[in-house]
């Protein structure tokens, strides 16, 4: 390694300064300049590595409407949504109720279990044993689509 | 020690994981052109819906019992096949499939529970999927197959086996677990037709003879059944006594696509790899198809990174392309190489290949639909069939077209003028009612309120 050059750089993922990667590293292909005798590579930020934590339950929905606005999830925005991810309190979920599925924050505290929507006066469904909660998966990012 | 793991009503199943509307009702999956039934939920099938039954015969059920009908999308079935076949893979490096949604998993060595393990995997795929799996567990590809069907029966209809191993076996069956007596009894009342390797005809030969159940079948002597079937038939037996020795080759042939794949010896990165590689397991997949006088409406290739090299960064990809049906290694080919160069990505270490051939029709009745060869003389020999490379038609069509221009001629019901888009060909397939190809096409993502 050339001195001066820092041994973690790996350009490939996009992670918060001082986080570990989520990935145990190739330590050849991590060190940014490779090392005598491979070839040289320089991975470009990947948009897969930074948004995907669990490709195989991974998917992508579409909002629709604005019963999410509070949580800043608008009407058009794609969702990123991981299938892997167990739900909890807080979360933004996608669930399925009443047939179709439908974006939603999971209430789970106190002995009450509910999916309630982030308006302004958010509305709230509780579950239980007539209606019980069925999530699809767990919200991991919102994307919203400028006007270009 | 395999494990078989299959999804249950697969084409169902994925139409349900994202619309949850059709839910414990009776839907069915219509073959291109909406043509035949070629899956059916558990609800249709009690209605009396047949595997395979033309849609015409069933129709009726819309307004009598509320059947669903979905023209089939196969590129939604294929991606959530590799998801599949993905997450089965974490549990082995010997992760072996066979159609699009079944699984062999070999699992000597792998240190535990194994009944445990087959039970965490189906959990897995229920949930990162949504998919309900069965899984089937014994020390033989054939047997797995039966502990497969066995899990499953136990699910839907409990009544069938004793109660005492209907409810220990549900879901996932683990041969192994089980005391020789109720080994036997399982056997007894599991009919031959049920076997991975009895077709039709061959149990109607075994029936004659006197042997109708699984048990019967393997206190039957090896040596007669040799020569009164053949030698592929009496392995199927030896493997039902608990010996394992079919080989990849003689293992049956799944009914509804065609897949080769192969894992690589050392790990792979060249892209000219891969695409010899898949050019060589569609070649070979499509001699099947042509010895089976089927053709394909579309073809997936995938290759993948192995989970077990922690290591590597992982990448799975596949690519499903819609064709005009064809047996045609030229056209299947040239499909899948391009397929690979798209889809590839430099700097991974791929240790698996494939190519599966989808969305099978009959040539004949291809044929008659008007798709293929509508002037071509019948062919003289089966040899002629198979290498014939186009129609004379198709000839005559290119050769005017390259003249006067593209779309100078095309196929009489041709209505619209872009050739070369899957959805509006001259060949393009009905598929009034098919699903947003939810996982495939960014324009055609679920909905969500």
């Amino acid at each position: 390694m050339p001195a001066g050059f820092d041994d973690d750089f790996d350009g490939s993922q996009v992670h918060a300064a001082g986080q570990a990667p989520a990935r145990p590293r190739d330590p050849v292909a991590s060190s940014g300049f490779g090392s005598p005798g491979t070839d040289f590579t320089v991975k470009r930020t990947d948009f897969n590595d930074a948004l995907v934590r669990h490709p195989q339950a991974t998917f992508v929905m579409r909002m629709s409407g604005d019963l999410m606005i509070e949580a800043g999830i608008l009407d058009g925005d794609v969702l990123v949504v991981d299938r892997a991810i167990t739900a909890a309190h807080g979360h933004v979920i996608v669930a399925k109720l009443d047939g179709e599925l439908v974006c939603r924050r999971l209430v789970h505290a106190d002995g009450v279990v509910a999916l309630e929507t982030a308006t302004s006066v958010p509305q709230r469904v509780t579950c239980g044993d007539d209606r019980p909660l069925d999530v699809w998966g767990v919200v991991t990012f919102a994307i919203h689509p400028m006007q270009v | 020690m395999y494990a078989l793991v299959d999804v249950n009503n697969m084409y169902v199943s994925c139409e349900r994981s994202f619309n949850p509307r059709l839910d414990g009702k009776p839907v069915v999956v219509l073959s291109s052109n909406d043509g035949a039934c070629i899956a059916r939920s558990n609800e249709a099938k009690d209605l009396g819906v047949k595997m395979a039954q033309p849609w015409f015969q069933v129709r009726h059920l819309v307004k009598s019992h509320g059947l669903i009908a979905l023209s089939a999308n196969f590129e939604l079935y294929a991606d959530m096949s590799g998801r599949m076949m993905a997450i089965a893979s974490r549990y082995t490096p010997l992760c072996i499939p066979y159609s699009i949604d079944e699984a062999f998993l070999d699992l000597d060595g792998i240190p535990g529970d194994l009944t445990q393990i087959s039970r965490h995997l189906r959990a897995a795929v229920l949930q990162e999927l949504g998919l309900p799996t069965s899984v089937g567990l014994a020390n033989t590809k054939t047997l797995a197959k039966l502990a497969n069907h066995v899990a499953k029966t136990c699910d839907r209809k409990p009544g069938h086996y004793p109660a005492g191993l209907s409810c220990r076996l549900a879901q996932v069956c683990n041969l192994a677990e089980l005391a020789p007596h109720e080994l036997d009894s399982l056997m007894q009342l599991t009919d031959i037709g049920d076997v991975w390797g009895v077709g039709r005809k061959i149990a109607e030969k075994l029936r004659a003879g006197g042997i109708k159940s699984v048990l019967d079948l393997i206190r039957a002597d090896p040596a007669s059944l040799r020569r009164e079937f053949s030698v592929v038939f009496e392995k199927t037996v030896l493997e039902l006594r608990g010996q394992p020795c079919l080989t990849v080759e003689e293992a049956p042939a799944a009914k509804q696509q065609i897949l080769v794949s192969r894992s690589f010896g050392k790990p792979v990165t060249d892209v000219e790899v891969i695409v010899e590689a898949v050019s060589e397991f569609t070649s070979r997949a499509a001699e099947k198809l042509r010895q089976q006088g089927s053709v394909a409406g579309a073809i997936q290739v995938f290759f993948t990174t192995s989970p077990f090299r922690t290591n590597d960064r992982q990448y799975s990809p596949s690519l499903t392309v819609q064709l005009r049906p064809t047996a045609d290694s030229r056209h299947l080919v040239s499909a899948a190489t391009r397929s690979v160069r798209n889809i590839y990505r430099s700097g991974f270490n791929y240790t698996k290949a494939g190519a599966m051939l989808l969305d099978l029709q009959d040539r004949k009745a291809a044929d008659q639909q008007g798709k293929l060869d509508l002037f071509a003389p019948e062919p003289r020999s089966a040899a002629e069939a198979a290498s014939r490379d186009r129609t004379a038609l198709m000839e005559a069509m290119d050769k005017l077209n390259q003249r006067f221009g593209r779309g100078a001629v095309r196929i009489g019901s041709a209505a619209t003028a872009k050739a070369t888009d899957a959805g509006t060909a001259a060949w393009a397939v009905r598929q009034d009612r098919r699903s947003p190809r939810y996982t495939t096409r960014w324009d055609e993502m679920p909905v969500v309120r």
